[in-house]
C-alpha cells in the first residue's frame, strides 16, 4: 500500500456520516462480539463432545428397538434414531470424530504447509518457485476430489480422512504463511537481527515465524470449520467415517429415510454441524477484521 | 499475462494427470485378479493382465492412458465392461448443467444482494443478507438439499425427491423441476461467500475519491453504484469466484449423490464403492481439467477487468 492511499483513507474517515469515531467504536465492539460468540459456540460444542460420552459410555451405539424414533423430550434431550440409539450421545461422539479430524487436519497443514511457506518466503527464487508450483498442482484439484483420491489410495477411516483433508489444506496454509512471512521479512527488526549477525534459521523461527502468525491463525480457524463440512460430505456419501462409528455426515445420511416423519433425526446433526462451523467461522471472521480490517470477510 | 497463464496451466495439467494416474496405480491389489474373482486360474489372470496392458512398464501404461485420454478414450470399465468414455459422456451433461445453473444462480442473486447490502449498509436488508450468508457458509450444501427435499418435495410436492429429467425426455419444465432443488442447494454456499465478498469490496470502493467525485459531479445513484463502484469492486469478486469454483465442482459429487442425479459426481462415488479405479481416474481427471480451465477463464476475466495487470506482466 502506498502512502497516498493511506492518506485518502484517513481523509474519508473524517467525512461526517461515513465512519466517525462512534461508528468505529461500534464496529470494534461488533468484532469483539463475533469472537466472543464464536468462542461460546466452540466451547459448547467441545463441552458436549467431552462430557456427554463420559456420562454414559457406549450410549451412542446402544440399540433399543422398542424406543426407536422417539421424539426429543420423550426419548432423551434430542430424541432417538430408527434403532433407538440416543441422538444426543451420537451427536456428541460425532463432534468428537469431526473435531478430531478437522483440528488434526489443520495441525498437520500448519506443520507442513507453515514450514513450506516459511521456507518459500525466505529462499532463493528458484526454490521458492519450485515449492509454490508443486503446491499449485495440489491446488488444481477441487478439495473434495483430492480427498476422494486420497481415500481411494488409503481406504476410508478417521485417520485417512484427517490426512486427506490435511493435504488439501497444506497449499492454502503455505500460501498464507508465505505471504505473511514476506511482509514480516521487510520489517526493521528483522533487518536489525540480521545486522547483529543472527543466523538464517534463528531469523526464520525466532523473528519471522512468530510475527507472521496472525493471518495463519485466522485461516486455521476458518479451515477448521470447512474441515467439519468436508468430513460431513465425505461421510455422507459413504467415503468417510464408516458405520457404526457415528459421524455427523453419517447421521444425516442414515436419517434421510426417516426425515419426513421424524425430522429430528436430521435436524439434530444439521444443527450440530451448523453450531460447530459457525463457531469457528465467527472466530476466524472476528480475528480477521481485528487483524486486517481491509481484507475482512473475503473468502470462507 | 494470458499467454503466461496458459503456459503454466499445461504443465500443471500434465503433473495432475501423473498424480491421478500414479495414486490410482498405488492402490493395493491387482485389478485383473479383482475382476476375475477369487476362483480365477493364474493363467487367466496373466492373460487378462496382458489384455489390459498391466504387464507393460508403468511409463508405457501412463502414456498409453494419457494418449487415449487426450483423444477422449478412457479405456474400459472393469465392472460393467463398457467404454468409460461412453459412460462419462452420458453423465457429463447432467453435471455440467447442475454446475452451470448453480453458478449462474449464485452470481445473479448474490452479487446484486451484496451491492445493495453495501449501499444500504446496516439497513434491514444488509442485516438479513449477512445473516443468511453466514448460515450458508456454516451448513454443508447437502443439508440445504435435504431441507429442500423435506419442504418442497415431500410436504409441498413441487419437485421430485430425486432423479434427473433431461430436456428431450420431459421438456424444459420437468428438466427445471428436477434440477431446481439440487442447483439451489449447491448455489447457496457459493452465494453466501459472494454476498460477503461483494459487500466488503463495494464498501472499500464506495469510500473512494473517484466515487465521491462522480457523485458530486451529479451522476445518479445507480450509475455511480454500477458503472463506477461495482466495476472497480469486481477484481476481488472475481478472485473469490476463482477460489470457490473448486468447492462448487466438489459439491456436485455430494449433491448428485443426495438427489440421485446420475451425473459424473455420482459415478465417481459408485466407482469408489465398487473399487472401479479406472473410472475414478477418468472422472477425477475430468474434474481437474474443468477446474483448471475455469481458473484460467477467471484469470482472463481478471486481466480484462484490471488493465494494470496486463501491463505488469508484459
Amino acid at each position: 500500500m502506498t502512502d497516498q492511499t493511506v492518506n485518502l483513507h484517513e481523509i474519508s474517515q473524517e467525512v461526517p456520516g461515513t465512519a466517525g469515531p462512534a461508528r468505529r467504536w461500534h464496529r470494534g465492539l461488533a468484532r469483539r462480539g463475533e469472537i466472543v460468540a464464536g468462542g461460546v459456540l466452540v466451547a459448547i460444542v467441545v463441552l458436549i463432545a467431552v462430557i456427554v460420552p463420559l456420562a454414559e459410555p457406549g450410549a451412542d451405539t446402544k440399540i433399543n428397538p422398542a424406543g426407536g424414533l422417539a421424539a426429543p423430550g420423550a426419548g432423551g434431550l434430542l430424541g432417538t434414531d430408527q434403532l433407538g440409539r440416543d441422538l444426543l450421545a451420537r451427536v456428541a461422539v460425532g463432534f468428537r470424530i469431526s473435531l478430531s479430524i478437522s483440528l488434526g487436519a489443520v495441525v498437520f497443514a500448519v506443520l507442513v504447509g507453515g514450514v513450506l511457506g516459511l521456507i518459500a518466503a525466505t529462499s532463493p527464487r528458484a526454490l521458492d518457485g519450485f515449492i509454490m508450483r508443486v503446491l499449485d498442482v495440489i491446488m488444481s484439484f477441487p478439495a473434495l476430489l483430492l480427498a476422494i483420491v486420497m481415500v481411494a489410495l488409503l481406504g476410508p477411516g478417521v485417520v485417512v480422512l484427517l490426512f486427506a483433508i490435511g493435504v488439501v489444506y497444506v497449499p492454502i496454509i503455505a500460501r498464507v504463511m508465505r505471504g505473511a512471512a514476506l511482509q514480516t521479512a521487510q520489517q526493521a527488526y528483522v533487518e536489525s537481527a540480521r545486522a547483529r549477525g543472527a543466523g538464517r534459521l534463528r531469523i526464520l523461527f525466532l523473528h519471522i515465524a512468530p510475527n507472521s502468525l496472525g493471518p495463519l491463525i485466522v485461516q486455521s480457524s476458518i479451515l477448521v470449520g470447512l474441515g467439519i463440512i468436508l468430513e460431513a460430505g465425505l461421510s455422507f456419501v459413504g467415503l468417510g467415517v464408516q458405520p457404526p462409528t457415528p459421524s455427523l455426515g453419517l447421521l444425516l445420511a442414515s436419517g434421510r429415510d426417516y426425515m419426513a416423519t421424524s425430522p429430528w433425526v436430521v435436524a439434530d446433526p444439521a444443527v450440530a454441524i451448523c453450531l460447530a462451523v459457525l463457531g469457528f467461522t465467527l472466530i476466524g471472521d472476528g480475528l480477521q477484521s481485528w487483524l486486517d480490517p481491509q481484507k475482512a470477510a473475503i473468502g470462507r | 499475462m494470458i499467454g503466461r497463464r496458459l503456459l503454466i496451466a499445461i504443465p500443471i495439467l500434465f503433473v495432475s494427470a501423473i498424480i491421478v494416474f500414479g495414486i490410482i496405480r498405488l492402490v493395493p491389489g491387482d485389478p485383473a485378479a479383482a475382476i476375475l474373482g477369487s476362483n480365477a486360474s493364474p493363467a487367466a489372470i496373466v492373460a487378462l493382465r496382458h489384455q489390459l496392458g498391466l504387464d507393460q512398464p508403468v511409463t508405457t501404461q501412463f502414456f498409453h492412458w494419457l494418449g487415449g485420454a487426450l483423444h477422449g478414450d478412457f479405456g474400459q470399465d472393469y465392472v460393467t465392461s463398457e467404454s468409460i468414455t461412453t459412460e462419462i459422456g452420458a453423465r457429463l451433461p447432467i453435471t455440467a448443467e447442475l454446475a452451470a445453473v448453480s453458478f449462474v444462480l449464485a452470481l445473479v442473486v448474490a452479487v446484486p444482494l451484496g451491492v445493495i447490502s453495501a449501499v444500504r449498509r446496516d439497513g434491514w436488508l444488509d442485516r438479513f443478507a449477512r445473516g443468511v450468508a453466514v448460515l450458508t457458509i456454516a451448513l454443508p450444501d447437502f443439508v440445504f438439499g435435504m431441507i429442500g427435499v423435506l419442504v418442497f418435495a415431500l410436504k409441498l410436492s413441487l419437485a421430485p425427491t430425486s432423479g434427473f429429467i433431461s430436456v428431450p425426455e420431459g421438456g424444459l419444465g420437468e428438466n427445471i423441476q428436477s434440477i431446481a432443488l439440487p442447483a439451489i442447494a449447491l448455489a447457496l454456499g457459493l452465494g453466501g461467500v459472494l454476498v460477503r465478498t461483494t459487500r466488503s469490496a463495494m464498501l472499500d470502493v464506495l469510500d473512494a475519491d473517484y466515487v465521491r467525485f462522480a457523485r458530486a459531479s451529479g451522476f445518479g445513484g445507480l450509475t455511480v453504484t454500477f458503472r463506477y463502484a461495482l466495476r472497480n469492486a469486481a477484481v476481488p469478486i472475481v478472485t473469490v469466484i476463482g477460489l470457490q469454483l473448486g468447492y462448487l465442482l466438489g459439491g456436485t459429487v455430494v449433491v448428485e449423490q443426495l438427489f440421485s442425479l446420475g451425473g459424473v459426481g455420482q459415478l465417481i462415488v459408485q466407482a469408489m464403492l465398487n473399487r472401479d479405479y479406472p473410472v475414478v481416474q477418468a472422472c477425477v481427471l475430468i474434474f481437474v481439467v474443468a477446474f483448471i480451465v475455469a481458473s484460467l477463464i477467471t484469470d482472463i476475466i481478471y486481466t480484462v477487468l484490471n488493465p494494470r495487470l496486463r501491463k505488469a506482466a508484459a
